[in-house]
């Protein structure tokens, strides 16, 4: 059980804000559309798998529907062929959306420093968080879904319609 | 069992004067020959009742950028899997003029190696049912795998990071 967010509670009633409750059955509820194209992948499948479980997160369910997923988490290296591919993904999705960035290529290109490999999905997409590692471990991988879980308690639920937020998107071209 | 030497005198006499520069690094079978006579060779190794060297192993490129008049080359590795006998066979091409027949009507598993050749080395086989590019982004306008690019751009604008760095 999560603890009740702050409010007022007395005799059979308690309130609190719009902001935090739903923040807070968000964080719990997050699920992720796994985008995986390498080793990071198969952490990621440790990650999902018994042991490590990312269901304990309330990532129960990994989509592998875009309409139907909070959370892209981009594994691996992409090549720029496969960029147009990570960005329909990510229009597809619905808002509110998160996007991680699992391991090196995922953020910057590691080790493929080269001409046909994107140096980083934040050069097509928006990335809430990064996980660095080459490959992480299933513990950095959860850490990273709860860095996420605390962007979703504490996102003002005004801030998907804000003038910074549509900037974002304009700056990469989406909308 | 098949020898370097048998096979070897058997194309050497059956197509004379159009094969040459034999050799066998590391015990592989290794000649050279003309475009005009690669597809009747590779027909040959792949009829002959005998030798049955009938599987294209692969297809590829390379660039020898300092070979004048001789600057890219064309390697066909084909494979006998009755003798397990192996062939490697070229075919040197000037970068003036990158015309090579296909080897898709013989072997149809040619068509995405040629593509693929196509793609990195800009060798262009003629009668390729579809010569587009199969690996890289079809906006690329270069091939990528030819020895004439610097090794780093120093002035780079793509991974200049301020908290990392270049």
């Amino acid at each position: 059980m999560v603890d009740p967010p702050a409010g007022h509670s007395g005799a059979g009633f308690f309130a609190t804000s719009f902001d935090q409750v739903i923040g807070l059955a968000r964080s719990y509820s997050l699920w992720p559309l796994p985008f995986a194209t390498s080793c990071c992948g198969i952490e990621f499948m440790a990650t999902m798998g018994a042991h490590y479980d990312i269901s304990r997160f309330g990532s129960e369910r990994p989509s592998f529907s875009p309409r139907q997923s909070d959370l892209l988490m981009v594994m691996g290296t992409i090549a720029k062929k496969m960029g147009p591919v990570v960005k329909q993904v990510y229009l597809q999705m619905a808002e509110p959306r998160w996007v991680i960035a699992v391991g090196a290529c995922a953020s910057s290109g590691g080790i493929f420093d080269t001409y046909s490999v994107l140096q980083g999905i934040d050069r097509i997409v928006p990335v809430d968080v990064y996980v660095p590692g080459c490959p992480p471990r299933p513990e950095q991988i959860l850490d990273g879904l709860m860095e996420i879980q605390h962007l979703a308690q504490t996102e003002s639920l005004r801030r998907r319609n804000g003038e910074e937020y549509q900037q974002l998107l304009a700056s990469y071209n989406i909308q | 069992m098949l020898t370097n030497q048998e096979v070897a005198q058997h194309i050497a006499g059956a197509f004379e004067g159009d094969v040459y520069d034999f050799e066998q690094p590391y015990d592989l079978l290794t000649f050279t020959t003309t475009r005009e006579q690669i597809i009747p060779l590779l027909t040959h190794l792949k009829d002959h009742q005998q030798y049955q060297i009938s599987f294209l192993t692969d297809l590829t490129g390379v660039h020898y950028p300092h070979l004048t008049g001789k600057e890219f080359a064309v390697v066909y590795h084909v494979h006998s899997l009755i003798h397990n006998f192996r062939v490697r066979i070229k075919v040197f091409l000037s970068k003036e003029d990158l015309h090579i027949p296909t080897a898709s009507d013989v072997y149809p598993c040619a068509n995405w190696m040629e593509r693929e050749t196509f793609d990195f080395y800009g060798i262009l086989f003629d009668g390729h049912p579809k010569l587009i590019r199969i690996l890289n982004i079809e906006e690329m306008d270069y091939h990528p795998m030819r020895k004439e690019y610097p090794l780093e751009d120093a002035t780079r604008q793509d991974k200049i990071d301020p908290l990392f760095g270049r």
